[in-house]
């Protein structure tokens, strides 16, 4: 197993990579989701208000 | 399909085309400078600029490298297999550098012939084995029943 | 019978309510083959014969890359359909895809410098395929500020379709770089016309990773479109009914 993290003397850049690789892959879900609530939320209000 | 559409799909393809055609024409006449390094032959011949940096890019020649007395500086010969330049270096080298190995120098010749590197990158090919295959495809190579593999993919 | 198909998905209701009932089916087959090709990417494919375990960035790398040239050709596409036809649905689609675009533009150079320093020697050079990449990262920001900067957003998208088809040229370059010029970078390893020069156990996460960034373009683009257009119609009837349907 710390062989597998080990990653043959290479942890700090075959891990670093695959680490930017998800944030960014997260990044690009979670941002829509969040502006899809907020939008929804800003057209219920304007909606109750008229 | 609509007249007005079809002047608009016509328009977009001459666009690009014209566009296509002009870069097209201004990497042709940069295309030296396009070109990351010389290759030994061409720094032989003396097509590559002298007295300013260049790079030059080949094959690490088999059995030609030496190390100083220091234990820094490292001379090897660069090869394309037709010309060969000696190239001197003092510093830390990549992982990937080894006999046969193609790599990249940054540098410039000196008075002798030598080339004298500044920077050693090494350049991988597109192959990808598992170390078990690769040593079987060399048996199999000095046997003289291997088709192409390594050595000969750096252009 | 498969006109009226793409009429109504066309309209941006219609659309709305298909995209959501399909991202779920689209999703769940992209995370499985994602951890199948993680799994197989760096537990069950061998070390390579020169680069040891370094080779492994090759399974974000790869696929990255891929990406960045696949999802400008959709982007440049959508905006010739929206330039022609006047579709709102493929302007929406040309800019949500600038975004993800740009992500994994983003990820090809970040992770490509990274497997750089240990094996050239270097985080960069400007060779000619590193050099068009960055130049593919500035297109899409390019695209992505002309739209930000254009309030109307229907001359935006017109703007932008322009831009991104001028920028189609850079492709071929980039494609082609390593065999027109001498590169530091190698040469393509799966695209070229003899047989893939790699092994079949390293070829198999390359490919299941390749299938799994395709899906996860498919959702996320989906989920950025679906934003878009709520945004653009946020006066019609049918995101009112919509959201009071909730």
């Amino acid at each position: 197993m710390n062989e597998f993290f080990h990653m043959g003397g290479y942890a700090f850049y075959v891990w670093s990579s695959y680490a930017i690789a998800l944030i960014v892959l997260v990044l690009n879900v979670v941002v829509p989701l969040r502006n899809r609530r907020r939008l929804l939320a800003a057209i219920a209000r304007r909606a109750r208000r008229t | 399909m609509h007249p007005k559409r079809k002047k608009r799909l016509y328009l977009i393809v001459l666009m690009v085309a014209g566009i296509g055609i002009g870069i097209g024409l201004a990497l042709n006449a940069f295309n030296d400078n396009l070109m990351f390094f010389y290759s030994p032959s061409e720094v032989v011949a003396g097509e590559a600029p002298a007295g300013h940096p260049i790079r030059v890019g080949g094959l690490v020649t088999t059995g030609s490298v030496k190390r100083q007395e220091n234990g820094l500086t490292v001379r090897f010969d660069v090869t394309d297999n037709a010309e060969s330049v000696t190239v001197e270096y003092t510093g830390i080298l990549p992982d990937l550098f080894r006999e046969g190995q193609g790599i990249v120098a940054r540098g410039k010749l000196d008075t002798d012939g030598v080339f004298v590197a500044e920077e050693v990158l090494a350049k991988h090919d597109e192959n990808y084995m598992p170390p078990e295959v690769a040593d079987s495809l060399k048996t199999a190579h000095q046997e003289g029943v291997g088709g192409t593999t390594q050595g000969d993919t750096t252009q | 019978m498969i006109s009226r198909f793409f009429h109504q998905l066309g309209s941006p209701r219609y659309f709305y309510r298909f995209s959501g009932r399909l991202i779920p089916w689209l999703a769940v087959p992209c995370a499985v083959l994602m951890l199948a090709g993680l799994y197989q990417g760096l537990v069950v494919a061998p070390p390579d014969y020169q680069q040891g375990e370094s080779y492994r960035i090759m399974f974000v790398h790869v696929p990255s890359a891929w990406m960045s040239l696949f999802i400008y050709i959709v982007m440049a596409a959508a905006g010739a359909i929206a330039l022609i036809w006047h579709m709102k649905l493929a302007e929406v689609i040309a800019i949500s895809s600038a975004h993800i675009g740009a992500s994994f533009t983003f990820l090809a150079l970040i992770t490509g410098s990274i497997w750089g320093k240990p094996m050239w020697g270097t985080w960069w050079v400007w060779d000619a395929r590193l050099t068009s990449e960055l130049i593919l990262l500035f297109l899409y920001l390019g695209v992505i500020a002309l739209h930000n900067a254009i309030d109307d957003k229907r001359t935006a998208a017109r703007a932008t379709a322009i831009l991104s088809i001028v920028g189609v040229v850079n492709i071929p370059i980039i494609h082609y770089s390593v065999e027109w010029w001498n590169t530091l970078h190698q040469g393509p390893t799966v695209t070229k016309f003899d047989a893939p020069s790699i092994d079949i156990r390293m070829l198999i996460p390359l490919l299941l990773m390749a299938v799994a960034f395709k899906l996860y373009y498919a959702v996320v683009v989906l989920m950025r479109a679906r934003c878009e257009l709520l945004e653009r119609e946020r006066n019609t009837q049918w995101v009112t009914e919509l959201v009071e349907s909730k």
